[in-house]
């Protein structure tokens, strides 16, 4: 997986609620059984007109905002479906990370595994953020993941929590499953003793 | 009381018992006992073993069934060829890693979520996970069950665990007596109306109280099925009675260590005085069939209601969402939910496609006939076949409904069972999302006994008039 450490980009503010994982990758682009190529899908129902030209109110067709890496969302946001595809879309666009107040618990989880920095902000601090962005001029953040900072103005600085964990496989960009696969013994372990206790779940 | 001896909640005692090493990190290792597999969430994580040499630790915990992309017609001759191509990967997949895999033309094949249940695979006291948000559905059992995403399918298979932190738990008590021509689907589409789409998320849903204890398991999986829509991680029943009849003498129940299953099922419902981080209490005497007018399954109103007005609403951002809804379901505020006319029915999916379901159905369509395009796809093949040892589809295709193959058909429009950009359809399954049924297409979420009725009037109606 990619490193996250650092990150300085344009950021969109898409404020719309409830945005849904079939919103962002509706279910015809599913078929594919690669992880690659999906950006070109992302919101394809409301980014493009029939004839498959852009619309041009969408908020990732706007001049400004075509080379986004942030997205800043509304609350709720990544609801409905756990297809990762969600996910993979997003980061074959160019996003990196995502400011919200509010996610949905499959759709963050599988943004970690992929590289990509979900933060989670009280409302207040997003309507602000927002604000912000609304102005091409100020429409670039920064944002550091060792510190936990978004900086929205030279001396203006927004604290974020993550889960230490998380942090540590973003800034190192970690493969939990050979963390895993190191508990290996604990996990035989554990299996040998469901086989005695739950005789009727051994198969 | 010592820490270990306070009073515990469902949720606790399974979570606990399926801890491998450390309990103290916040991210824990959670073990896993079943493992469900379909085609489309799956292939990048087999790809991802391959690259990497591994091998699926535990083959014989893990099912695989192809249900989102199958064909509900003609299905020897899939046309699609990317559903072909994703189809035919998860057999190759599951053969070279030695799982056991259900073919399009068996007839144990159907959506994942009823499958699990109806083979007696979903026990209580499990772990259960899915690459499909609906893995919610087998908490009815007792069972924690949650959706994960396809990385996460890659680390089950690698390791049988998953890295978890606990979730918060709610309490739903559902107190009252159920109305006539109230179902299970009206009281979760009422609680998605109270507590909102995203009013349990970080939370595991236990739904309790008599409502819920006289509930089929039918019921209870229909309101553990959209505990997801409200954004709860999964939700719960506690098992008894009702649970073990239901699983007893299924193909994979426990057989000579049954009586040792059951003794340690009766242990798992929460203990008195348990906490809970939250609790609410729904009064059901009074609800009336639910329907949906909006693109979430929080947008929610009685069949007798109206369609909301935003310039009600204080929150701006909330406001603009109601708004964006009406325009894409084409509705004018203070229209009657009755007075609002159907394209289509579809009466499916895996929160409604059990036997229960098709029989409550029929017995509303018995004898008339249907005024829309209208078709029912049962949630497998055995639940297709009890149906027809039981006539409904004769009672359903002499109404004028199109009876089908199992799968998820036009829950999600992957398939060619899709509507048409316009299309108004009433549908049982559980999101009415902007283009989830096609795109295009607008959907109002509800019971299998309000899809039938709306199929036979033409338009949305309130069951209890056709009763
Ligand atoms: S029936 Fe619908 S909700 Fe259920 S698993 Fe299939 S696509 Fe998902």
């Amino acid at each position: 997986m990619e490193k996250f450490t650092k990150l300085s980009g344009v950021a969109a503010p898409f404020t719309r609620i409830n945005v849904d994982t079939d919103l962002i990758i509706p279910a015809e682009h599913l078929k594919t059984i690669s992880r690659l190529g999906l950006g070109k899908h992302l919101f394809s129902y409301i980014r493009y007109n029939e004839d498959g030209s852009p619309k041009k109110e969408f908020i990732l067709n706007q001049d400004r905002y075509k080379k986004s890496t942030i997205l800043v969302t509304g609350k709720n946001f990544g609801c409905g479906s756990s297809r990762e595809h969600a996910v993979w879309a997003l980061s074959d666009f160019g996003i990196k990370c995502l400011i919200g107040s509010e996610f949905a618990d499959i759709f963050y989880n599988n943004c970690f595994k992929n590289g990509i920095l979900p933060i989670i902000l009280d409302q207040s601090y997003i309507d602000k953020i927002v604000k912000k962005i609304s102005f091409e001029k100020t429409s670039i953040l920064n944002v550091n993941l060792e510190k936990q900072i978004i900086t929205i103005a030279y001396d203006e600085f927004l604290k974020f929590k993550i889960d230490p964990y998380r942090k540590k496989c973003l800034l190192e960009g970690a493969d939990d499953i050979t963390l895993t696969l190191n508990k290996d013994s604990l996990i035989s372990k554990f299996e040998s003793n469901l086989k005695k206790k739950f005789p009727w779940l051994d198969r | 009381m010592s820490q270990n001896q306070s009073p515990k909640t469902l949720f606790d005692k399974i979570w606990n018992n399926h801890l491998v090493g450390n309990k103290d990190d916040d991210n824990q290792l959670l073990y896993i006992d079943l493992h469900l597999v379909h085609e489309v969430t799956s292939p990048q994580a087999f790809e991802g073993l391959r690259l990497l040499k591994r091998k699926v630790r535990q083959p014989q915990k893990t099912l695989a069934v192809p249900d989102h992309n199958v064909p509900t017609l003609n299905r020897d001759n899939i046309e699609d060829e990317l559903s072909k191509i994703q189809l035919e990967m998860l057999e190759k997949n599951t053969k070279d890693f030695g799982i056991e895999f259900f073919p399009i033309n068996d007839v144990r094949q159907g959506i994942v979520h009823i499958i699990g249940p109806e083979q007696g695979l979903t026990q209580p006291g499990m772990t259960i996970v899915c690459g499909d948000s609906h893995t919610s559905t087998h908490g009815a059992f007792g069972a924690l069950a949650f959706g994960i995403g396809t990385s996460e399918v890659e680390h089950v298979l690698a390791t049988q665990t998953l890295i978890q932190n606990p979730a918060k738990n709610m309490r739903i008590n559902l107190e009252g007596n159920m109305p006539f021509g109230v179902t299970a689907k009206d009281l979760i589409l009422g609680i998605i109306g109270k507590i909102g789409a995203a009013g349990g998320t970080g939370h595991v849903i236990e739904y309790s109280g008599a409502v819920i204890q006289n509930l089929s398991m039918e019921g209870r999986m229909t309101i553990c099925n959209m505990s997801i829509e409200a954004g709860a991680r999964a939700g719960l029943i506690a098992p008894d009675e009702i649970t073990f009849n239901y699983i007893k003498n299924r193909p994979r129940a426990p057989k000579k260590n049954w009586d040792k299953a059951i003794n340690f099922w009766k242990d798992l419902p929460s203990d008195k005085g348990a906490k809970y981080d939250k609790e609410k209490i729904l009064k059901v005497d009074k609800l009336d069939p639910q329907v949906t007018w909006g693109t979430s399954p929080q947008d929610v109103v009685s069949i007798k209601g109206k369609v909301p007005d935003p310039n009600t609403e204080s929150d701006i951002n909330r406001k603009n969402g109601m708004e964006k809804s009406l325009e894409y379901m084409d509705l004018k505020p203070g229209t009657k939910l009755e007075d609002i006319k159907i394209d289509q029915v579809f009466i499916g999916s895996c929160t409604n496609s059990r036997i229960e379901d098709l029989r409550a159905a029929a017995k509303i369509v018995k004898g008339k006939s249907v005024k829309t395009k209208a078709m029912v796809v049962p949630g497998s093949g055995l639940v297709k076949q009890q149906a027809e040892k039981e006539g409904l589809d004769k009672i359903f295709k002499d109404a004028g409904f199109e009876w089908r193959d199992s799968g998820c058909s036009m829950c999600l429009a992957m398939n060619a069972d899709k509507l048409k950009p316009g299309e108004r359809c009433a549908s049982t399954s559980n999101r009415n999302f902007e283009g989830r049924q096609g795109k295009g297409g607008r959907s109002h979420l509800m019971s299998p006994i309000m899809a039938a009725a709306a199929a036979v009037a033409g338009h949305l109606i309130d069951v209890r008039e056709l009763i």
